[in-house]
């Protein structure tokens, strides 16, 4: 289990590059992320955001470079891939939420199938993330019969239910409906205020204010700007970032 | 008519074969089908080209050869004997040959369906930590099924319909054979011929029915 005052870096990226095809999509990144660390991830469009958050649980492989997660490196395939992925909780821009599954099973199949607990500890634990996400309710619905917002908690839930070490959210409010982003950020918000290691790409400023430890601002496939919250959003040290800034918080 | 009175016990036990050897190969063509397509899209190369191959070898062989090789190649030469009585041993060999070609268009069917199946719904199954038989059983694979119920059940009636050359196969009971062997002593009679269409019609038509009421039942909402 995470445990706070460990000062070792959960997660630690060293000289990371990752190409697609001749697109250099992530250029010798250097991130460590800390034991109940919230880092906010930003960046205008295509600056290699979502493929950072994916290579932390390597659903994206690296061309060169290192990523260890606390203290092993990232395990290259097979059983200890699978097993490694169990502790990292993932929420995804489109939900991805088991389409043929009810919203209650979606939460409990990783539990059963990978951490072998029984059915019926399973559900009960089950109901209580939904209830904890506001969605009990709707337990024994399939997913497409669930607003955006509703899925998006789901998709906490079931993130929530391997008890990970960490939650990576890749743009985890971009796909919904305005009145419904806040729904799931005051979840994550929630999370965030309960000492969860989460690594979050999104665009919605509000949140990396209230509940980033840290914000990376992302451009080009390099990492332009570290900071804390306030020091980033009242006084950032690039020109890139400030550009940024005045493009997005002047409305 | 008279004809078809008279024969209809011969024809029928005929055709009570081509039922059995239908059934038998539905399952195992469905079983060896999936097989082959978790073979397919398999992240190993190796079970991915052996998938391939099989599939595209033993799909692109007329039914007839398939059969001709079960009895000839297999049995004959190689000495393949899964009874000593000579009809069981070619009734199996018929339902050998007769599922490992059916298999190849199962896969195939399988395979257009995993292909409807958004990346994401992987992605999230490998996210959670399932293993890649794991996602593929409990995720992919349950909603390719659902979408492909319709053209499987296409499939399925071609394969009943394929009982019929049996015979290329060495497999003398089936009633096509039964049919036309009466047909050789007593000469051609349509009734019994109509006859017999209107017994497999009896069984095609329902798996057609059934298969694509199932296909709307079934159908995952996204």
């Amino acid at each position: 289990m995470t445990e706070p005052g460990d000062p070792r870096p959960l997660v630690n990226l060293e000289g990371v590059n990752k190409h697609f095809g001749t697109l250099h999509v992530l250029k010798d990144i250097n991130l460590s992320v800390a034991r109940g660390e919230v880092v906010v991830v930003i960046g205008p469009s295509g600056g290699g955001k979502s493929t950072l958050c994916r290579l932390v649980n390597r659903l994206e492989t690296i061309d060169a470079g290192k990523i260890t997660f606390d203290g092993q490196e990232l395990p290259a395939e097979g059983k200890a891939l699978a097993r490694f992925r169990s502790d990292v909780g993932m929420v995804f821009q489109s939900f991805n939420l088991f389409s043929h599954k009810t919203i209650l099973e979606n939460v409990t199949l990783g539990p059963i199938k990978v951490r072998k607990v029984s059915k019926s500890e399973a559900d009960k634990r089950g109901m209580e993330l939904l209830e904890r996400v506001g969605i009990a309710s709707q337990a024994g619905k399939y997913p497409a019969q669930l607003s955006g917002g509703q899925q998006q908690r789901t998709a906490i839930a079931r993130a929530l239910a391997m008890n990970p070490k960490m939650i990576l959210f890749d743009e985890p409010t971009s796909a919904l409906d305005p009145e419904m982003v806040q729904e799931v950020l005051d979840v994550m918000t929630g999370l965030a205020r309960d000492g969860m290691t989460m690594m979050v790409v999104t665009h919605e400023m509000g949140f990396a204010r209230r509940a980033a430890n840290r914000v990376v601002f992302m451009a080009g496939g390099e990492i332009v700007e570290e900071a804390e919250p306030d020091a980033f959003f009242t006084n950032p040290r690039t020109d890139r970032a400030r550009d940024f800034l005045s493009k997005i918080l002047t409305h | 008519m008279d004809d078809l009175i008279k024969y209809a016990p011969d024809l029928l036990a005929g055709f009570l074969e081509n039922v059995k050897l239908s059934l038998i190969c539905a399952v195992l063509a469905l079983v060896l089908g999936t097989i082959l397509v978790s073979m397919r899209v398999s992240p190993t190369p190796v079970l991915r080209g052996a998938g391939t191959v099989y599939v595209n070898i033993v799909r692109n062989t007329p039914l007839t050869l398939v059969l001709a090789f079960s009895s000839l190649g297999l049995s004959d030469t190689i000495g393949l004997a899964f009874s000593a009585t000579p009809s069981t041993n070619s009734f199996w060999l018929v339902v050998f040959g007769l599922s490992a070609y059916t298999a190849t268009f199962v896969c195939e069917a399988l395979r257009a369906g995993i292909n409807t199946v958004p990346l994401g719904q992987a992605e999230a199954a490998r996210a959670i930590g399932l293993t890649f038989l794991q996602s593929l059983r409990l995720i992919i694979l349950p909603q390719a099924f659902r979408t492909v119920v319709a053209p499987l059940g296409s499939v399925m009636i071609a394969m009943i319909k394929n009982t019929t050359v049996a015979i290329a196969g060495g497999y003398l009971m089936e009633s096509a054979f039964v049919m036309r062997d009466t047909f050789d002593d007593t000469g051609v009679s349509i009734p019994i011929f109509v006859g017999l269409v209107i017994a497999f019609m009896a069984v095609t038509l329902p798996v057609g029915f059934v298969t694509s009421r199932l296909a709307s039942k079934l159908a995952v909402a996204r």
